[in-house]
């Protein structure tokens, strides 16, 4: 049911399925939950890496 | 009494016998410590040179969206998104604001702490960030209390045992869906909006945190606070 | 009269003389509100949001009469987990959690009184009309004395494990039950029917938006813990930090639910009988501890030790120099 209104809706992608777990010693994680920290970690690495050099200079 | 024209009024002159008023000791106290070039910038310090300081601006950014959409929601009420294909789409805008928000805030939070941005008097500035963390949080699950469905119910029945053993279950009813949907929609996005702009108005009134330095510029003064 | 103490550059700052570039603030804002909002609605169109349908006490008891029917007997005899929760639902002594010799549920005391015998099973039944043997049997029961409502009670509580499902109706092996399998009976019909969801909102007349009561005999059941564990929603599973489906959940939740995955708050023992008060007064104190970090020695060195602000602010030391 879920699944059909969300193709309605236009969900390009179901994630209404069961979800994939990692386990890792008494750590279990979602494959979403580790995406997003990833991410989060890749956003700050680029954000402090990532040369920042505005127009005009420095006055 | 002395006379003044409209003039004198608009540019706030403030008398020196009307000085013992609350509204001129108020405008008095923003002016001091929020003129307009303070207030609304348009010049910062050269040594911000990393794309790190935006992410107040997403995050805050990212807390309209939550706000925008939670009011397109509120339009139609709490069940709406279950039998209406624009419904469930408001409803995931307004799931996928709040992963956003949340993505930005840490990214903000991880940038801030690793810039020790607390010195110089900036303490504040640190804490409210913090509060504004934990409101966030309570504005979240009273939001997933609210949507109605089985998440709701899980998460509801799950919360009550931390809640209710340290005693604020009595008061903090998650199983009342009334009570939930209001906190949720009242009065914690007021809270967490209220918090922000004090942290944001903190931001200004210090300014940016300089960098790092390990030695004072000038040991003989080595004031410590300041503004930077 | 500056302050003279010793410069601190964990806690300090040298004022800024350097220069100060143009920047358009106004734009900074509008833009980053932009990209915010072209990213979410991307977000929203391309994976949508996950909604599992609530369950009910007609789509449980449906579902699974057994265990329904296992957990009304349980409700009606008091010896259901709502039923023995104590405050603030209600007045069982000694259950309440304690941070050493100091619970402050119990001192609160009941605040919303729910008793499950009257509230989940004989008070809906008696508003059920027309029906005079069910009629007779909540007068019967009614009439007993306790002890022998508790021999009736624990005689089905123990039968109904093998009960089947039959045509549509729970046919429980024989037994001395007295009035309670007609009473258990009739509420499991009632539950397929709807009328006990209606039976259960809490009623301050017309309208009422308090699940309380529904809540509490839903997650009472093994049926609604089942679909929790199968979501991988559990305690034990880092349940806090997931999301039904493949969703992302809340990963910043990450340390509030880490204490229950570990000893002692997951052991057998003072502290797992107490773990939810324990996690919440710990969580307290990290909480105070992380608002505090700007005047907690070495937490606050943290930035200079780890020399990423020298990344940070790399264009500013490279000019200095």
């Amino acid at each position: 049911m879920t699944a059909a209104l969300a193709l309605v809706v236009g969900a390009l992608i179901d994630l209404s399925g069961p979800g994939h777990y990692i386990h890792w010693g008494f750590i279990q994680i979602s494959v979403g939950n580790l995406v997003v920290i990833c991410l989060m970690v890749v956003t700050f690495l680029a954000a402090i890496l990532i040369p920042y050099h505005r127009r005009g200079g420095r006055s | 009494m002395t006379t003044v024209d409209r003039n004198d009024v608009e540019a706030g002159v403030g008398l020196p016998e009307d000085a013992d008023q609350w509204t001129a000791k108020i405008r008095g106290f923003l002016m001091r410590n929020l003129p307009p070039g303070r207030l609304i910038p348009d010049r910062q310090p050269s040594y911000m040179a990393s794309w790190i300081y935006i992410f107040g601006a997403l995050t805050m950014g990212a807390l309209a969206m939550v706000i925008l959409s939670g009011g397109l929601l509120s339009l139609e009420g709490p069940t709406w998104w279950h039998t209406s294909t624009v419904g469930l789409f408001v409803n995931s805008l307004h799931l996928w604001s709040v992963e956003l928000f949340f993505f930005f805030m840490v990214v903000h939070l991880w940038g801030k702490f690793f810039m020790a941005a607390w010195r110089g008097n900036r303490a504040l500035t640190w804490m409210t960030g913090v509060i504004t963390f934990m409101a966030s949080i309570g504005a979240g699950l009273t939001g997933y209390l609210s949507q109605t469905n089985f998440d709701s119910q899980w998460i509801s029945t799950q919360a009550k045992d931390g809640i209710n053993a340290v005693g604020i279950g009595a008061f903090f009813n998650v199983l009342n869906f009334g009570q939930m949907l209001m906190w949720h929609i009242m009065i914690l996005p007021l809270a967490v909006v209220a918090i922000t702009i004090l942290h944001v108005l903190l931001v200004r009134t210090r300014g940016i945190v300089p960098p790092i330095e390990l030695e004072p510029a000038d040991p003989a003064t080595a004031a410590t606070g300041g503004e930077g | 009269m500056a302050r003279t103490r010793t410069y601190n550059p964990d806690r300090d700052v040298n004022p800024w003389t350097g220069p100060y570039r143009s920047y358009d603030l106004a734009k900074e804002i509008v833009v980053t509100f932009l990209a915010v909002a072209v990213i979410a609605v991307v977000l929203a169109v391309v994976f949508g949001s996950p909604d599992e349908k609530s369950v009910t006490l007609k789509s449980w008891s449906t579902a699974d009469q057994v265990d329904f029917a296992a957990t009304a007997i349980t409700e009606l005899d008091g010896s259901s987990a709502t039923a023995q929760y104590g405050p603030p639902y209600n007045d069982v002594a000694d259950v309440s959690q304690k941070i050493g010799p100091i619970s402050v549920e119990s001192a609160l005391g009941v605040h919303i009184p729910v008793n499950p015998p009257q509230d989940f099973v004989l008070g809906p039944l008696s508003t059920v009309t027309g029906n005079p043997q069910l009629t007779k049997a909540l007068a019967t029961y009614r009439a007993a004395s306790p002890a022998q409502q508790q021999r009736w009670t624990a005689a089905y509580e123990t039968a109904v494990k093998k009960a089947t499902v039959s045509d549509g109706k729970l046919v429980v092996p024989p037994g001395a039950y007295g009035p309670v399998a007609v009473l258990i009976g009739n509420l499991t019909q009632l539950a397929t029917s709807g009328g006990l969801d209606a039976s259960l909102i809490n009623h301050a007349g017309f309208y009422s938006t308090d699940y309380t009561k529904s809540l509490l005999f839903v997650a009472d059941g093994g049926y609604f813990s089942s679909l929790g564990d199968a979501h991988h929603l559990s305690g034990e599973q880092w349940g806090m930090m997931n999301e039904t489906g493949s969703y992302p959940g809340q990963p910043w939740l990450w340390l509030y639910t880490v204490w229950y995955q570990v000893p002692p708050f997951n052991g057998d023992n003072t502290f797992g009988a107490n773990a939810d008060a324990y996690v919440w007064i710990l969580m307290m104190i990290l909480t105070a501890g992380f608002l505090l970090v700007p005047f907690i020695p070495g937490v606050r060195s943290i930035p200079r030790w780890s020399r990423v602000y020298k990344i940070i602010w790399r264009d500013h030391y490279r000019a200095q120099r």
